[in-house]
């Protein structure tokens, strides 16, 4: 079973991360989204940490090569949903995730990678 | 004393322990009374600690061992061992940016920072034990 689910939202691509990702899965997800862009063409990934509870320098670490290779197919990748503990965790550890646009919620982000969702989609 | 009856003993052996030695991690330190976020240094803390086990140890095995501390408001002290290759360096693998694998190099030093207390007692051809402690407040 898929741990995690990647649906399709106009031009953006929405993958929910589960609570304890196995690593295994962590990199089957960054094949999936990197396939799944490129198949369909979708500019933006809005990635959401809402369950997540402990981000490790493992996670974090993908989290950043996953978020390269987005840019390197075109699309732009906005992190959503990342509790506060553990934002002060991950800078604590020293991972800050520079580089990597982060929104609040998943509206935000969708705002943020220009998709409303209500008014003003943009169509490819 | 530890009460031993509360003494968590966790082989570490491979990803899914990793997984299982921060859950049981945070559990005890919820049910001790720390809050989000110290449960979050915790919870990090140990999976980077078995990370490096199931990384660098032979045979990518150890032990985890979670125990409640009863001194002062209490605390949780979590240690992490190996008989594996053990870190010649102890100092230098403290340092910001120090790896000696596929990594980015902020396991030790990033751990240290989430905790109150951690020691670490390796040597060459060793193994490693580390332990680390976090307090009420």
């Amino acid at each position: 079973m898929a741990r995690v689910p990647i649906i399709r939202v106009g031009d953006i691509l929405l993958a929910t991360i589960q609570e304890d990702l196995h690593d295994s899965d962590a990199l089957a997800m960054q094949e999936a989204l990197t396939t799944q862009l490129e198949r369909t063409g979708a500019r933006g990934v809005l990635l959401d940490f809402t369950t997540v509870q402990t981000v490790d320098s493992f996670l974090g670490r993908m989290l950043n090569d996953v978020v390269a290779a987005i840019r390197l197919l075109g699309a732009t990748t906005v992190v959503v949903g990342i509790q506060p503990a553990v934002a002060v965790t991950l800078v604590e550890l020293g991972l800050e995730l520079k580089g990597i646009q982060t929104a609040l919620d998943a509206e935000r982000g969708m705002r943020l990678l220009g998709m409303g969702i209500d008014t003003n989609r943009r169509h490819r | 004393m530890s009460d031993a009856q509360l003494d968590l003993r966790i082989p570490i052996d491979g990803e899914d322990s990793i997984i299982a030695a921060r859950q049981r991690a945070r559990q005890l330190a919820q049910s001790l009374g720390f809050g989000a976020l110290d449960q979050s240094r915790i919870a990090t803390a140990v999976s980077e600690l078995a990370r490096n086990v199931v990384r660098y140890a032979t045979d990518g095995k150890g032990e985890a061992l979670i125990r409640p501390l009863p001194e002062g408001k209490g605390g949780l002290e979590v240690v992490v061992s190996d008989a594996g290759p053990g870190i010649a360096d102890v100092d230098q693998a403290l340092g910001d940016g120090f790896t000696s694998g596929r990594g980015l190099g902020m396991g030790l030093p990033g751990t240290r920072r989430l905790m109150d207390e951690m020691e670490i007692d390796s040597g060459p051809g060793r193994g490693t034990i580390v332990t680390i402690r976090k307090w009420r407040r």
